[in-house]
């Protein structure tokens, strides 16, 4: 079995993009940028997924791995969308300034 | 033969009318509010008068006047019952009405004298910006008063004892924005509640003796165990007089019926004379088998009625307002009644009733039907040679005052000395109540006369100078009050004992004998006509001496003039005490520190810990993503904490799982 890649080097790597997501969630400013970090945590998670998959030899965890696609899709075009109206009211996309909510 | 009566029809007439009136009444125009407010009362009379011909034959025992004999023939006493309303465990009390002698002749005279009165109220009332409300209310009490008197056991009765009351403190109160009206319809509900504390515990104590409300049952009970006597019997007879104390305006808790004069004078002549007031008589005499074996008890009951006889016959010697010589006057025959149940003369006791309700109801009215030609004047120093100018008030007012006055043939020289030749006839303490009742025989025949000189004789000392006699809405009824005031009493006690007697019991066995009868009937005709000729010669030959004779005694005249100081008396050592632990100890301490500080405590927290909590709803994105990592960082800590640390601390808490 020398000729395969340990789970753990898949793992590490997912975790590693996973936190990187999450210092991007928090680090940045731009909500562009913000919504990125989202996509990269969730493409950690689904790398995590498809290499129990392939430890496992299941297939829930590549069918877990498409519906979390199609899920960032579909986030994708909602957020874009809600992102060039944010844009068009306020003429800027920096998380900071966005807080009308706040009481 | 015993086909169903509808007993409920008595009560549910008047229940229509009030919920008729009292919804739609001001949206309705006035004649459909007058035919509601009369019908209801004459539908309830006509059931009752029914009745009253079924059973014609026993209160006038002949075979030709079994004019109803084809009908089906009711026996009395006839009971009905709508349905259960408790059952918990051994205690059963359903609706049941009970029809008998006694409530016979007690609805008799509640919707034929109530039924009057209405009539009366049309035309007193006419202008009454609240017409329908008044009428409305009128009803209601009519509704409460037929469920009290028809109730077949003591929680029935207890919701009609309670919903006179209501119906009595909003007529009190009917004119609601005078201060003094609102002031003594509270004072009458308050007063009243005294009483019926004590109508509770002799419920309670009834049901802890004997598992039964039913009137039926605790007198079947009581028959059964003759040998019960004693304290525990005493004991539910005293509350119970207590309770009738409180609603018949009786010695210590009579202090609200003058007071209640403030409603309107058609009000003071159903409820405050003719009817509700009666009902701690009634109630005496409905559970008299109680008290039948309960001695002290019912000389306790004689006692009070005769003092209070008494005591009110003095007030009213110098009352100047004329409603108040009336009120007055009723709690002094109310003590007359009273006397008669204390002497176990329930019969005569509620032949008194009877008379009282014509000839009361027909001087409320007459009073009424003064105050109401002079625009409103109530003060007897303001009347005055009225005669001519009401001619039938005066006339029909001179049958009251001669009938309340006990000269024969007048229905109240009857009643009266039926109540007192049985007051004679008990031992000592019967002799000794037979000589107050004789005083106040004549202190009321002075009191009464004195009222009729100083309102229809003389010259007139009233500031309006043309007085106008009232419409005949309002003479009607008073003619017909006056008839029954004349002849209400031609019944005589023996016949109307013997009627009763299959519910009061057979009247006192040792009659006396007619010579003494005789002698009594003759002194008090004496008495009466003594307290007539003493008014006649202050009032009418000799118009100074009352002024002279109370210059000449001015500390008991103040003492009469106030009342006996009673309502400072209560005011001081009830009344202002509890006013002063309701402000100081319940208001400041109790409400203000205890409650207020606890919710003010409590509102703090709050307000404190949400100021607190705002800040972390700061509408920054990235501390709430900060916060939510946090989270998720912490409970990842606590899952594997127990595979990084070892399986301790924070772990234990997971070995449940």
């Amino acid at each position: 079995m020398t000729d395969q890649v340990p789970i753990s080097w898949y793992l590490i790597l997912s975790a590693a993009l996973f936190v990187l997501g999450v210092l991007g969630f928090l680090i940045k400013r731009n909500l562009i940028t913000v919504f990125m970090s989202i996509e990269l945590m969730l493409n950690g998670v689904n790398l995590s997924f498809v290499a129990f998959a392939h430890q496992w030899h299941a297939v829930k965890g590549q069918i877990f791995v498409f519906f979390v696609m199609m899920v960032a899709a579909a986030e994708a075009a909602v957020g874009l969308a809600i992102i060039i109206a944010i844009f068009r009211a306020r003429a800027t996309l920096a998380v900071d300034r966005i807080d009308l909510m706040k009481l | 033969m015993n086909a169903p009566l509808h007993l409920w029809l008595i009560p549910l007439l008047p229940f229509a009318g009030f919920l008729i009136n009292g919804l739609f009444g001001r949206r309705l125009p006035k004649a459909l509010v007058t035919a509601t407010a009369l019908l209801a009362p004459l539908g309830a009379f006509a059931v009752v008068l029914r009745y009253t011909l079924f059973n014609w034959h026993s209160i006038w025992p002949c075979d030709t006047c079994r004019i109803y004999a084809s009908y089906p023939w009711q026996v009395l006493p006839y009971s009905e019952t709508f349905g259960s309303w408790l059952s918990v465990g051994t205690l059963h009390v359903d609706f049941t009405f009970v029809l008998d002698q006694l409530s016979l002749v007690m609805l008799l005279v509640v919707t034929g004298v109530g039924f009057l009165i209405h009539v009366y109220s049309v035309g007193y009332m006419a202008d009454d910006k609240g017409y329908a409300r008044y009428f409305s209310y009128l009803n209601l009490f009519l509704f409460f008063m037929t469920v009290l008197v028809l109730a077949g056991n003591a929680l029935v009765m207890f919701v009609g004892w309670e919903g006179v009351g209501l119906a009595s403190y909003l007529l009190i109160g009917f004119w609601f924005t005078k201060d003094s009206a609102a002031n003594a319809g509270k004072k009458a509900f308050i007063v009243n509640r005294i009483g019926d504390f004590g109508f509770l515990i002799a419920m309670f104590m009834l049901l802890a003796n004997f598992g039964t409300l039913t009137f039926s049952e605790i007198a079947a009970k009581l028959t059964a165990n003759p040998a019960w006597t004693g304290a525990v019997l005493t004991c539910i007879a005293l509350c119970l007089m207590l309770g009738a104390a409180g609603k018949s305006a009786q010695l210590p808790l009579y202090v609200w019926l003058p007071d209640a004069m403030e409603g309107p004078t058609p009000v003071s002549a159903l409820i405050h004379a003719a009817t509700m007031v009666t009902a701690g008589v009634y109630l005496v005499a409905r559970l008299h088998f109680l008290f039948d074996r309960a001695p002290i008890a019912l000389a306790v009951v004689a006692i009070v009625g005769a003092v209070t006889a008494l005591f009110a016959a003095t007030i009213a010697l110098v009352q100047t307002d004329i409603k108040r010589v009336l009120a007055y006057s009723t709690i002094s025959q109310l003590g007359y009644m009273f006397l008669g149940c204390g002497v176990a003369a329930y019969s005569a006791a509620i032949f008194h009733l009877m008379t009282h309700a014509f000839f009361k109801a027909l001087l409320f009215l007459a009073a009424g039907s003064v105050i109401h030609g002079l625009g409103g004047e109530q003060d007897l120093r303001k009347m005055g040679g009225l005669r001519k100018k009401l001619p039938v008030t005066f006339w029909t007012m001179t049958m009251g005052v001669v009938a309340i006055a006990g000269i024969p043939p007048w229905a109240g020289f009857f009643s009266k000395d039926a109540i007192l030749f049985a007051a004679f006839q008990q031992g000592t303490l019967g002799k000794a109540l037979y000589f107050v009742g004789l005083v106040t025989a004549a202190l009321t025949a002075f009191y009464m006369f004195r009222l009729w000189y100083l309102t229809f004789t003389g010259e007139s000392r009233s500031a309006d100078a043309h007085p106008h006699e009232s419409p005949w809405s309002m003479l009607g009824p008073l003619v017909i009050l006056a008839a029954l005031s004349v002849c209400g009493g031609w019944i005589g006690i023996s016949r109307f004992s013997a009627f009763l007697a299959p519910v009061t019991g057979a009247p006192v066995a040792d009659a006396g004998s007619p010579i003494t009868e005789w002698t009594l009937m003759g002194i008090a005709v004496l008495v009466a006509i003594e307290g007539w000729l003493i008014a006649d010669k202050y009032y009418r030959r000799k118009p100074a001496r009352p002024a002279q004779l109370a210059a000449a005694m001015p500390g008991p005249y103040n003492l009469l003039v106030h009342k006996y100081y009673v309502d400072e008396i209560y005011s001081a050592l009830i009344v202002k005490p509890l006013l002063a632990i309701s402000t100081y100890v319940l208001g400041w301490v109790v409400d203000r520190a205890i409650l207020g500080g606890l919710a003010w405590l409590l509102g703090g927290v709050a307000t404190f810990s949400g100021a607190l909590l705002q800040r972390w709803q700061s509408g920054n994105l990235r501390s709430y993503a900060a916060w939510l990592a946090a989270g998720a960082a912490a409970l990842l800590l606590f899952l594997f904490a127990p595979a990084i640390f070892g399986n301790y601390g924070i772990s234990i808490a997971w070995k449940g799982w």
